[in-house]
């Protein structure tokens, strides 16, 4: 029993200094920033050995969300949210089609999934330099349809000041609204068939109302901003997401194609027999078994397309307005204007951001473990 | 098979061709451009085979960036090394000494895995200027060491569990104490554990940018940062960028293309699916 206890005294002991690195670097850190961030630190003397920081409470966010000067913020921010929809969308999309198609067993199986996987182990920037080489406006990827007779493309891939989907910041109170009663009736429409009346009464119903009351009331709403600020879906991200797409999809698929490899081939069978066509097979059985790697397919690419600094550095510079991302904002703050406490509030709303789908996701499989 | 369904395999074929074809467009355009010399390279004959070899790119680029791949090197293995020493020693800890509170502890490491390194940043950059670090490649490397901690202890911790505990058991009524137990017994089983971790580590943090341009002056630059400067120039002739995202990508290409199944394990792992 002696023996036994000392033992574990010693495995605690192992574990110990990484307990502090990770309670200091990781946790201390992160309550530090989020005291920086509301702090004064900036400016002169940032840089001092002993610089002057006051609090100020949450001023630095009411800026960044509010404040005239800092519209790019909010931009930015607008990006990192269509950067993300359009990274998931697409690498699950297209990590899963090719996935399908590697399942049917062609032959040369393995050379291929090793081209589809191959970019996932470059760095960002090597494929933002290629990439950006690539979408240069007048050849690259423009002049491609010109080798079959067709036009050239004259679209200004990193550099088009268009936008779409536009939006003016005042209402975004009433757009929060509507988005989540979208996603309350998209919900309750996918619900409907398991659960019939109950998705009706939860979601269907006060998500209409919801969306009818935004509509509505739209007007009395506070508004979010002193003047009509416009933002939306800048063109020019197309380029860097399709490069973050021909990057990552490689990484869904071979989620998808581990994942297909573990269904037991008694089940496949049982669905040939029942008669069940491919479609059928992959929509009704092989899909929805692999939910949990579609859930952590979308936590890892969500928790990237938050971190596409590299990529966006790589391919228009830091400085770039139209393609601009609050991991972008938070550096050029910090590091270019010293400015380390608005740079902090940048880097608090992206851990939130980050923190909102991370947290679920572990407490969800911490549970797991301890259930089994 | 082949005979009953030839429309959906044709379909299949040449939609895998395709995509191969799309997938692959970059590399054969990085390979044509780094080998042209700078006069040949224009806009609307980008796509065309290089008239006239030009492997001075290499050479040219290999010239600029091997400061920056030196540093690199050092960097890589270092931080490589003792992180996953250390997350082998943490996988055995929580997968073969569990306490009371070590999957909460687990949990919270894990954890340090998914932020946006933004959150840290700063007080990284204070710290690391506090104790003369900032600058140099042993700071650098203490970031990594520290924040790739995470990711070594998930995978060996889910790699030490397959191990049977009965053959430590016995091993602890052979008398064999907590260290014993990890020299005679577990490590030897590790050496596939390490393969992956050490892959995915040394990928990981070669590729890595965003601190080695916070924390790091120009000298101690690691080689995603010296690309970054030699790509970063407008009036750049596009040989060198090309030639020198090649050398960059070469050693994780490497390691992808010859180790490639370890290197799809570490993908697994990292995704915490068990």
């Amino acid at each position: 029993m002696r023996v036994l206890f000392t033992d574990r005294t010693k495995a605690f002991l192992t574990l110990l200094p990484s307990i502090i690195l990770i309670g200091v670097f990781v946790y201390g850190f992160i309550g530090n920033t989020a005291y920086l961030s509301m702090t004064d630190w900036g400016k002169e003397g940032a840089l001092a050995v002993d610089p002057v920081i006051n609090f100020i409470g949450p001023q630095n966010y009411v800026d960044l969300f509010t404040g005239f000067l800092d519209a790019r913020f909010r931009q930015d921010l607008v990006n990192a949210v269509f950067y993300s929809v359009f990274l998931l969308a697409g690498a699950v999309g297209l990590g899963l089609f090719i996935a399908i198609l590697l399942d049917r067993k062609p032959r040369g199986e393995d050379f291929l999934r090793t081209v589809f996987l191959y970019p996932m182990s470059l760095s960002f920037i090597v494929s933002g330099t290629i990439w950006r080489w690539l979408l240069a406006p007048q050849g690259g990827v423009n002049i491609l349809p010109t080798y079959v007779g067709l036009p050239p493309i004259h679209f200004r891939w990193l550099s088009s000041t268009d936008m779409v989907l536009q939006f003016n910041w005042q209402n975004l109170l009433q757009i929060l609204l509507y988005l989540t009663a979208f996603i309350m009736i998209v919900w309750g429409l996918l619900r409907l068939k398991e659960e019939g009346g109950r998705a009706v009464r939860r979601l269907l119903l006060p998500g209409s109302i919801l969306g009818a009351l935004a509509w509505l009331g739209g007007g009395f709403l506070p508004q979010a901003y002193f003047m009509e600020e416009i933002h939306g879906f800048n063109l020019a991200t197309l380029g860097i997401i399709m490069a973050t797409v021909w990057q990552y999809s490689g990484y869904t698929m071979a989620l998808y194609l581990a994942g297909f490899h573990g269904i037991s081939q008694d089940m496949v069978d049982a669905a040939r027999l029942d008669g069940a066509s491919d479609a059928a097979y992959y929509r009704y059985i092989a899909i929805p078994m692999l939910k949990p790697i579609t859930i952590s397919a979308i936590i890892i690419l969500s928790h990237i397309s938050l971190k596409m600094f590299d990529i966006i550095f790589a391919m228009t510079g830091p400085d770039n307005g139209q393609t601009g991302h609050p991991a972008l904002l938070m550096y050029l703050t910090t590091f270019r204007a010293n400015d380390f406490a608005k740079g902090a509030a940048i880097a608090v709303v992206l851990f939130l951001v980050a923190a909102t789908f991370i947290i679920p996701y572990l407490v969800s499989s911490y549970h797991k473990k301890g259930g089994k | 098979m082949t005979a009953r369904l030839p429309a959906g395999r044709v379909f299949l074929y040449a939609a895998l061709a395709l995509l191969a074809a799309a997938y692959l467009t970059p590399a054969y355009m990085a390979v044509i451009t780094a080998l042209k010399f700078p006069g040949d390279i224009t806009l609307p004959t980008a796509w065309n085979f290089p008239v006239a070899f030009n492997w001075g790119s290499f050479s040219e680029a290999l010239e600029k960036l091997r400061p920056n791949l030196v540093n690199s090197v050092i960097l890589t293995v270092s931080a490589t090394a003792l992180s996953t020493v250390l997350g082998s020693l943490n996988g055995y800890v929580f997968s073969k000494w569990k306490f009371k509170g070590s999957e909460v502890v687990f949990t919270l490491f894990l954890f340090g895995m998914f932020i946006p390194y933004q959150i840290i940043l700063i007080p990284l950059f204070q710290a690391l200027r506090a104790v003369n670090l900032y600058g140099g490649l042993p700071g650098l490397i203490l970031a990594h060491v520290v924040y790739g901690l995470p990711i070594t202890t998930l995978i060996f911790r889910n790699f030490y569990a397959q191990i049977p505990t009965s053959l430590i058991e016995s091993a602890r009524l052979d008398g064999a104490g907590f260290f014993s137990i990890y020299l005679r017994i577990v490590f030897p089983l590790s050496v596939p554990g390490f393969v992956v971790t050490s892959l995915w580590q040394f990928t990981q943090i070669w590729n890595e940018f965003l601190w080695g341009i916070c924390l790091t002056r120009h000298t101690a630059n690691p080689i995603t940062v010296g690309l970054a400067q030699l790509a970063g120039g407008q009036a750049v002739s596009w040989n060198l960028p090309m030639a020198g995202s090649i050398l960059a990508a070469l050693p994780v290409l490497t390691i992808y293309i010859f180790l490639g199944r370890y290197f799809i394990r570490g993908l697994l792992a990292g995704s915490v699916k068990e």
